[in-house]
């Protein structure tokens, strides 16, 4: 490939990484930049490096955080968070052990930096466009948004990773998200997303990685591209990207890992090089429209089961896919949902506010101002969770948790909490929840419990009303 | 790991179309620390009533399927979740391959790594398999990766794709990260021409 070659924003990140270039019989081999490392993925890594005698060859380039199975309950009177499930208490320990022996820097459990993996990349100032990113979880694509290629592995990768900062990859092919027009009042990021997904179907991006463009990209705040990015596993792709632009670049100044003084300058300069050329191919392409979109909502067991919030469920018998004929029927049946429903009005019982697609600060202060002087309805517990310890603090210091209790909503500790259920926070079988979340297969936030996908506008018009509804008629 | 080359193993059809990760192994059980016991829990909620016993109707709990090593399962297998769980839950439970018309991108390169055969394969065989399976239960298929065909019952053999380092890898007992460490000459010219981005480790 000549240097005049039109080259897309993946293909540069790509192509930079390269230790080995792919052949005919050989994966290429790509260098990462940084390797984000949690609780659950990573022990049996930790356990084969230790098996073979290896050490952890870039701890420098690696970080490892607490939030999938950590508890989100308020501190006791000590200040500590209290781990109470055994199981989990181990794990957070093996962790612990894992950090110190092989030299990883790791935010603790209730520390000021400890958050979800996603949210406190970003935060700190670690994720950078043209970066190589990886993590032992799915949602890894969330950091895409910068402009960086950044996506999930297993444990056996985590362990290649840990030992040799590289990995053997296949070379994707990529996919332009087109988003032409601009949101309208009570539409955000998260029904663009859903929106895409509902489009291509839970199975529509294997093998490909996103690159969302278009107006209604490019005028989203960093943390509204993030929530786009985070769900581009939800329509099968490994990694979603958004070219990096002043919006990134303000975003990143002065924070903690940024780069400072003329390395800024620099950086800034290399960054400005990264989007896509004119005339750069894509292997294939959607277009959305986001003029025509309105609040959106899932009313399945995966998350391309969407529709706008004012449609009905579909009718199994309408598809002439028998496979997908049947799945519908399956979904509607655990959902407990019929064909041709309107899914507003439907009463629920837990409303979820948090998790890496949607617990950022920009998610609690919008939450914050449509909440304000309503209450939370009686039938409803809605839980807010923040993202990170450094959420928390900045939405505290802003007032915003007062007004989340003032509400009757639950102002938690940071971590994944109800997004998986595997931290104590869960939903009841039979419970119907709107959440805020990605991810709404069966049992995902608790055996026998039923989600509603969506933005966290119309996660509070569900609490304070205590049924599904339409954001836009409560508008302030 | 044991070199795989051919292996016949009867079949099972579990014929739902996106199967994710949380399905084959709930998040609940990977509080663990190892490998050992997951495959008891795999499809955990759809295989347990509330109070643990089996479901008598679902079909990895039915006497005729006990034993079987080829599942097959819908379009798209293994969506969702990075969580490696996954596949060493299904080889827990005696599996050695998966058959689908195409499978999630990181569940495919984590059955890979661990000997678990994504095998994919047109919707006509697949149809072919799931009727197959269900009218006999004692209907197996050979699997062999080095000629990268499975054999069905009728002796048709099905070409199928696979990565062709991985099928190199797991022919030869190649250990994948063996290879990369035996790049570390190029891996250290890399690196001392990328200075890295960023610096978790204070100091
Ligand atoms: S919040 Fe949910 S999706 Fe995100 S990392 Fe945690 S468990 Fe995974």
């Amino acid at each position: 490939m000549t240097a005049s070659t039109p080259r897309t924003l993946f293909e540069k990140v790509w192509e930079n990484h390269l230790v080995q270039p792919e052949t005919q019989d050989k994966p290429a081999i790509l260098y990462i930049d940084l390797h984000l490392v949690h609780e659950v993925t990573s022990p049996q890594a930790f356990t084969m490096l230790r098996e073979r005698g290896l050490k952890v060859r870039r701890p420098d380039r690696t970080i490892a955080t607490m939030d999938h199975s950590t508890p989100t309950t308020p501190r006791n009177t000590a200040g500590i968070i209290p781990v109470i499930d055994t199981m989990a208490a181990a794990q957070l320990d093996i962790m612990r052990k894992n950090c110190a022996e092989f030299g990883i820097p790791l935010y603790d459990l209730g520390t000021e930096n400890q958050g979800i993996v996603h949210v406190i990349g970003p935060e700190q100032g670690l994720t950078q466009p043209g970066m190589t990113i990886v993590c032992g979880d799915s949602h890894t694509s969330t950091h895409g948004a910068f402009g960086a290629l950044a996506f999930g592995i297993g444990t056996s990768e985590v362990g290649h990773v840990l030992a040799s900062q590289c990995l053997l990859q296949n070379r994707p092919k990529t996919m332009a998200v087109r988003v032409n027009g601009r949101l309208s009042a009570g539409v955000t990021a998260k029904d663009i997303i859903l929106a895409v997904i509902a489009k291509i179907g839970i199975g529509g991006g294997t093998g490909y990685v996103f690159e969302y463009m278009g107006e209604a990209i490019r005028e989203l705040s960093m943390e509204g591209r993030m929530t786009i990015c985070n769900m581009s596993i939800e329509g099968g792709a490994r990694a979603g990207m958004v070219a990096p632009d002043d919006t990134t670049f303000d975003y990143i100044a002065g924070r903690p890992h940024a780069p400072k003084g003329a390395d800024w300058e620099k950086a800034v300069a290399g960054w400005r090089a990264l989007p896509t050329d004119d005339g750069a191919v894509f292997d294939n392409e959607v277009i959305l429209n986001a003029d025509e979109l309105v609040p959106m909502i899932t009313y399945g067991t995966n998350p391309g089961m969407g529709m706008s919030i004012t449609s009905a469920v579909p009718d199994p018998d309408k598809l002439s896919d028998v496979s997908q004929k049947i799945a519908l029927d399956k979904a509607l049946r655990y959902m407990d949902l019929q064909p041709g429903q309107s899914l507003l009005g439907k009463a629920i019982d837990v409303v979820f506010l948090g998790s890496c697609t949607n617990s950022r600060i920009s998610d609690l202060r919008e939450a914050a101002a449509l909440i304000k002087g309503r209450k939370v309805a009686d039938s409803v517990r809605m839980m807010v969770v923040p993202g990170s310890q450094q959420v928390k603090a900045q939405a505290e210091a802003e007032g915003l948790h007062e007004i989340f209790r003032a509400a009757g909503a639950e102002w938690r500790e940071a971590g994944c909490s109800m997004c998986i259920a595997m931290n104590g926070d869960q939903l009841q079988p039979g419970q119907y929840a709107v959440s805020t979340s990605n991810r709404n297969f069966e049992g995902r936030q608790g055996k026998g419990g039923r989600t509603f996908l969506a933005s966290p506008l119309t996660a509070v018009a569900a609490a304070v009303t205590g049924v599904v509804t339409d954001p836009r008629e409560l508008s302030n | 790991m044991e070199p795989i080359r051919t292996f016949n193993g009867r079949i099972v059809a579990l014929p739902i179309n996106d199967i994710d990760t949380d399905q084959i192994i709930p998040a609940r059980f990977l509080k663990v620390t190892d490998k050992a016991g997951l495959g008891a829990a795999c499809f955990s909620d759809w295989r347990y009533e509330a109070d643990g016993s089996p479901k008598a109707d679902f079909v990895l709990n039915k006497a005729d399927y006990q034993g079987a090593e080829v599942l097959i399962g819908g379009h798209n297998f293994g969506c969702g979740s990075s969580r490696e769980h996954a596949p060493w839950a299904l080889m827990g439970a005696g599996f050695k391959a998966v058959i689908s018309t195409y499978f999630a991108d990181i569940f495919r390169n984590n059955a890979l790594k661990n000997g678990l055969l994504p095998i994919v394969v047109d919707e006509e065989t697949h149809k072919q398999l799931i009727s197959l399976a269900q009218e006999d239960p004692s209907s197996s298929v050979t699997v062999d990766l080095e000629t990268q065909t499975v054999t069905l019952p009728d002796g048709r053999g099905v070409p199928f794709p696979i990565d062709s380092f991985a099928r190199h890898c797991l022919i030869n007992g190649v250990d994948q990260l063996g290879f990369v460490l035996a790049q570390d000459d190029h891996i250290t010219a890399f690196e001392s021409s990328h200075p890295g981005r960023v610096q978790t480790v204070p100091g």
